[in-house]
């Protein structure tokens, strides 16, 4: 069943060139979104999700087994760890120069910034981090869904 | 050395060590296991040294995340009633996790190894931010982690337990989004969402209605949470369907940290004279659990599985915490407390031998169980102490916190939870010494053929060093916590419980 | 009694939305549709929070100035932004709630061939 699903072409030029036209502009505009999450509505979380939402535009328009050739699971499983890690690494160094945890105005001894303008920066590195795991974290809740389980070539496991 | 980063630490090593081991477990498998021990090391390093910095300065260490000053930032908090709680779980996690390696290897493909060592950490991150987190709001997104990696651990189980893991996420999910219109009220009332400042500005409101609409929320969300007994129902369905692997994590840790999300909401945030003299929160809550005592004692005597009928257990042990609760004076609520801690380690004990049983007997069935202390009997003689500990037999753990809880009651005038404890002592007492006489002197003529002969030798059990040892670590605690029960209430339990009592 | 259906009039909405979906989760059958519930319900204690930092007369609060400010703003001329920031928390705990519960029900599908309640439990009794 799940290779029946896989190989579901859909054949409408229409949809097909208008989606290869909108994708690049779609994940613009999440970038867009979430660099300007400091003055308008938007952030990591935001735009993770836009620019999810680009590659499973990429399966509805095309075929299942096209979105599993662009966005294997061993790529979900790296920059899902990813983002965490620039989250928790940007925590981190502020404990490194004895500050608390998460404090970002101690990045002042790695940027070029004053403190104040330091927690800026810091606020914008774990939105970067929110948004990589968010991304990887909705592509791979609706390839699971979609191809039941069956996302690309993780190891086969026997049923129990 | 400096302990001062040991708050942020003994929750973020966990995050970051789950994701180590997601992507590493990815490209090789035999990295995983060794990650998780020196991640739960680490843990068990840093809450032993938040305990010996509380103990020698006798004060509760205060944390900023963000350095932002609190109400405006997340605060850690430890105190007293933190820090034993934090090495309790510490130690529980890592003998879980010893344990786990070899039942997992054997419930579990090798492939979904990775998978289920993510989802523990995971789980740990969770237990370990609820018990240290100083914020109210901060307390329900990681009570939302925890629970998250319960549903998914839950799920991988046997059959039916996915959907046991769907009801359990249903019932769960109303329980915290109970707890969130609880924090919501509070923070409608008061602007602020940390647990000290709620404290100074709540007693200004005692008589608003809003004030206890959202403390009922909050009591109802954090009771669902605990399973007490109305809403204890996803609790037996989900825990005997989990994996073994997964229940010795989940059995003792889960619930307990729920009540403590009770005491401290009860302690710290609210002060006595809202919930006992002004609404009489405290005496329903205490009916409430003697009623659900009674009930889950009952139901576990009808059960015919083992695992079952420690779910039950579970239940009535989390009724006799908040009978101790209730009863609102100091006795009642050093009772609570040690049984909180006593009982993480007994129900650990009694969850890791039941599935030792049940991989080397493939049963559950207590009538299947004949003549079992021929082939495992390190085993049963570690199944042998839990029992007695939760009967409350001397000098095992768990006849001090019943003391105290007795003494809390007859001081709080309750004759009727006097009763309720020591019929469920009772009855607890039928429920072990039945299985302990199928095990050790099932009657001669049932003894089916091709089963031990009764002059076998004494032979060490046949099970997995892995799995023996955490157990017997377990069985050790219960001793050593019997023993060691007046130091831990002088020293730990008497300073966590504020003067007013 | 008008008064408070009338001055009160959206607690009344998000009350109402919350009992729909806490009807769905309890009342319903079918899994999925216990699963919609515990959207409705989670989405309408969001919007509950949302609207509790609402002023009167008050703008979003976004500052126009770029750089740094030398000067306190007035709070009332702004929306007070927390519940925003703690509802995106509960927005993803939402979201996440949906993943694990889908991927339960594939498993559920997979196992008895049907989201019905009452025809799981008579297939898990055998």
């Amino acid at each position: 069943m799940a290779r029946i699903l896989d190989d579901i072409i859909l054949d409408d030029i229409i949809i097909r060139t208008c989606s290869r036209i909108m994708l690049p502009f779609i994940q613009i505009y999440s970038l867009y979104v979430f660099v300007h999450g400091h003055s308008s509505p938007g952030g990591g979380f935001q735009g993770g999700c836009i620019m999810a939402a680009s590659f499973i535009l990429l399966a509805v328009a095309f075929s299942i087994r096209e979105a599993k050739r662009r966005f294997k699971e061993k790529y979900i499983v790296i920059l899902c760890s990813l983002g965490v890690f620039i989250y928790a690494g940007t925590g981190a160094v502020a404990v490194i120069f004895s500050g608390n945890f998460l404090d970002y105005s101690k990045w002042t001894h790695i940027l070029p910034t004053t403190p104040v303008m330091a927690r800026y920066y810091g606020m914008a590195l774990i939105e970067l981090g929110v948004q990589i795991t968010v991304m990887a974290v909705m592509i791979s809740i609706f390839m699971d869904l979609v191809t039941k389980g069956d996302h690309g070539e993780a190891p086969d496991w026997e049923d129990d | 050395m400096t302990t001062v980063h040991f708050p942020a630490l003994i929750v973020v090593t966990p995050l970051i060590a789950s994701f180590i081991v997601f992507a590493v477990g990815w490209f090789d498998r035999r990295y995983c296991f060794p990650l998780v021990i020196i991640a739960l090391t680490a843990c068990l390093i840093f809450a032993a040294g938040l305990a010996a910095v509380v103990l020698s300065s006798g004060n509760p260490l205060h944390y900023h995340l963000g350095a932002w000053p609190p109400p405006w930032g997340i605060e850690y908090v430890v105190d007293h009633l933190n820090a034993l709680i934090l090495l309790a779980i510490a130690v529980i996690a890592l003998l879980s996790a010893v344990y786990s390696r070899s039942m997992a290897a054997r419930e579990f493909p090798l492939a979904k190894l990775p998978q289920l060592y993510t989802l523990y950490l995971l789980q740990v991150t969770g237990l370990f931010g609820i018990t240290i987190t100083g914020d109210v709001f901060n307390l329900y997104v990681l009570v939302e982690i925890a629970s998250f990696s319960a549903y998914a651990m839950i799920a991988m189980g046997e059959r039916g337990a996915a959907f046991a893991a769907f009801r359990y996420m249903i019932f769960g999910t109303i329980g915290a989004c109970a707890y969130l219109l609880g924090v919501g009220y509070l923070y409608i009332l008061t602007g602020s969402l940390n647990m000290a400042d709620l404290n100074q500005l709540l007693p200004a409101l005692y008589q608003s209605k809003a004030l206890l609409a959202g403390f009922s929320l909050l009591i109802v969300g954090i009771a669902i949470k605990m399973a007490l007994f109305p809403v204890h129902t996803w609790l037996p369905d989900a825990y005997t369907l989990a994996p073994s692997s997964v229940s010795v994590l989940l059995a003792p840790l889960s619930t307990k940290v729920g009540a403590y999300v009770l005491i401290r909401i009860l302690l710290s945030v609210f002060n006595a004279p809202f919930y006992t003299s002004l609404y009489p929160a405290a005496p329903v809550l205490g009916w409430i659990a003697a009623a659900g005592v009674l009930f889950a004692a009952f139901l576990a005597i009808a059960q015919s599985d083992l695992k079952r009928m420690l779910c039950y257990l579970i239940v009535c042990e989390i009724g006799y915490i908040v009978i101790g609760i209730s009863s609102s004076n100091r006795l009642g609520l050093t009772g609570a407390l040690l049984h909180l801690v006593n009982d993480m380690f007994m129900m650990a004990c009694l969850f890791a031998v039941t599935g030792i049983i049940y991989a080397h007997a493939r049963t559950r069935n207590i009538y299947e169980l004949r003549n079992l202390h021929r082939t495992l009997p390190l085993t049963m003689a570690v199944f042998v102490i839990g029992a007695l500990a939760v009967i409350g037999v001397p000098p095992l753990c768990g006849f001090f916190s019943k003391w105290y809880l007795v003494l809390g009651a007859i001081q709080a005038q309750q004759w009727f939870f006097v009763f309720v404890i020591l019929m469920s002592s009772l009855l607890n007492t039928v429920l072990f010494f039945r299985i302990i006489e199928q095990v050790y002197f099932p009657p001669r003529e049932a003894i089916p053929a091709g089963h031990a002969h009764l002059d076998t030798p004494f032979r060490l059990d046949p099970v997995p060093m892995g799995e023996l040892i955490p157990a017997a670590c377990l069985a050790c605690f219960l001793i050593l916590l019997g023993f060691f029960s007046n130091m831990l209430i002088t020293r730990f339990i008497s300073r966590a419980i504020p003067g007013t009592f | 009694m008008i008064e408070y259906l009338v001055i009160k009039h959206s607690y009344w909405f998000y009350i109402i939305l919350i009992m729909i979906g806490f009807y769905g989760m309890m009342v319903k059958n079918n899994l999925m549709k216990k699963l919609i519930g515990m959207n409705i319900f989670q989405w309408s204690i969001i919007l509950f929070f949302i609207s509790i930092g609402a002023k009167k007369g008050a703008t979003i609060p976004i500052i126009e100035t770029h750089g740094v400010l030398n000067h306190a703003v007035r709070a009332a001329d702004y929306i007070n932004p927390l519940p925003h920031v703690l509802m995106l928390t509960a927005i993803v705990v939402g979201v996440a709630t949906t993943g694990i519960a889908l991927a339960l029900l594939i498993i559920i599908y997979q196992k008895y061939g049907t989201l019905e309640e009452d025809e799981i439990i008579e297939a898990l009794k055998k």
